[in-house]
């Protein structure tokens, strides 16, 4: 009985699936997140001040950063041969590249907003 | 320990904060706020990565809280001590380490696919492999060119542009020849051509740098900023992160607009600056030495708030409306 029902509820999501013409790859989602992730980006630093430009370039800098999420992904990988250790080996080495610009770059951002603050 | 659900949704937010972040970069008044955002949408990635990829031995624990604790100890000790005219070139500096990272990160996953879930050594699916030979490609330079960048405007180098003879054509062949290799990795998955790939845009990057002068730097390291991001963005790709995805584009289009805009600022031609005088636009460089100093200009609202601040304001008339009169060639 349950093999039968799932075999329904397979069908059901075949045809469900169907009707919008096929399932749809994750690469697809992928790229509609990171096209309109591009234009955010285009319209968030339009307008800003020219005082301010090296203090956005400081912290786009240490967001970039996020790349550390591949670090660590490299670093908990379960070694069981050579090639194993060679990644988490490039993930060591990353995470700590990763890591000097994370607390580096939001620090410094911080350090020279602290120059615009307003005094009194 | 968590579901990959809740870790793409966590994920979502961490983007959404460093949207937020850019966003409150733009303005003085939210500046400082905008920052906290960023470090909190930076502390949400890590812990959930973390989380929903659990190292399973202390060793990769031992590794990762080594990892972190050095390299914050390193980036906190720079950022304390640098002092405030040397900021460029400490953002060009933070910057090659990012290009270096996201080459990495891309060999790692050459060598144990299996951990990032992008196939078998050998047997790597071709999509992941065109991604992640991009990501190599445009970290490897973004590495070289940020190291020249760094060494322009701290002096460690010469800021004047060097010319190489039949530049153009270098870059063209070496570009072609990534291309190329690209290509032929796809097929073969081989980690020779891989490092090819990576030494190719090692070269590329520090040529593309070198023929610009020292006063477009900063544009420059914006536009870094920028390939980095696009670098990060291919590594999402392969990993299957949309963390890394949301951001890679935020950083890579908004980096792009930033250093648009900052040639606007200083009257300078966008595409003559990042081709190095491509457009024949060196007669700048080459018109005098006055021109190779960095020009600082403000909008009316940073004059505003400057003097808001300010305790004295002296006025210099005169100065600036005589500036580019006919005295000029006297």
């Amino acid at each position: 009985m349950e093999t039968t029902a799932n075999t329904t509820a397979d069908l059901a999501t075949a045809i469900a699936h169907g009707a919008i013409g096929g399932a749809i790859d994750p690469f697809t989602f992928r790229l509609a997140i990171f096209v309109l992730a591009i234009f955010v980006g285009y319209f968030v630093v339009w307008g800003v001040t020219p005082a301010l430009h090296t203090p956005l370039m400081s912290v786009t800098n240490a967001i970039s950063s996020v790349i550390v999420v591949g670090a660590l992904l490299a670093v908990g990988v379960h070694s069981v041969n050579d090639a194993g250790w060679a990644s988490k080996l490039f993930g060591f080495i990353a995470l700590v590249f990763a890591s000097v610009n994370i607390f580096g770059g939001f620090l410094v951002t911080q350090r020279m907003l602290a120059m615009y603050k307003k005094k009194g | 320990m968590i579901d990959a659900n809740i870790a793409a949704l966590l994920y979502l937010i961490s983007g959404v904060l460093f949207i937020l972040a850019l966003r409150g970069l733009s303005s003085p008044r939210t500046a400082s706020r905008g920052n906290t955002f960023g470090m909190v949408g930076m502390g949400i990635a890590i812990v959930t990565t973390l989380l929903v990829a659990s190292p399973s031995d202390w060793l990769s624990w031992l590794l990762i809280i080594a990892g972190l604790g050095l390299g914050g100890a390193i980036g906190a000790y720079m950022a304390r001590t640098v002092k405030m005219t040397d900021m460029p070139q400490l953002v060009a500096a933070f910057h090659s380490l990012v290009g270096l990272a996201a080459v990495f990160v891309a060999a790692a996953a050459l060598y144990a696919p299996e951990a990032f879930g992008i196939g078998v050594p050998g047997a790597i699916h071709a999509q992941a492999l065109v991604e992640m030979s991009i990501g190599v490609a445009i970290g490897a330079f973004t590495f070289t060119g940020s190291v020249i960048a760094f060494a322009k405007l701290n002096g460690n180098m010469s800021g004047k542009p060097i010319i190489l003879p039949f530049r153009h054509y270098i870059h063209i062949a070496l570009g072609v020849a990534i291309i190329a290799l690209v290509w032929a990795f796809t097929l073969s998955a081989d980690p020779w051509l891989f490092w090819a790939i990576t030494i190719l845009a090692l070269i590329l990057g520090g040529l593309m740098i070198i023929p610009i002068g020292g006063a477009d730097m900063p544009v420059v390291v914006s536009m870094l900023n920028s390939y980095s991001g696009w670098a990060a963005a291919g590594i999402g790709f392969t990993l299957g992160n949309t963390a890394l995805i949301i951001t890679g584009a935020l950083v890579g289009s908004s980096g792009a607009i930033l250093s648009y805009i900052m040639c606007k600022a200083m009257n300078r031609s966008f595409i003559s600056v990042i081709l190095g005088g491509f457009g024949g636009d060196t007669s700048s460089a080459a018109g005098g030495v006055e021109d190779d100093r960095p020009v600082k200009q403000g909008a009316a609202d940073d004059a505003a708030f400057l003097m808001k601040n300010a305790g004295k304001v002296i006025i210099v008339p005169g100065y600036g409306m005589r500036r580019p009169g006919p005295a000029r060639f006297a």
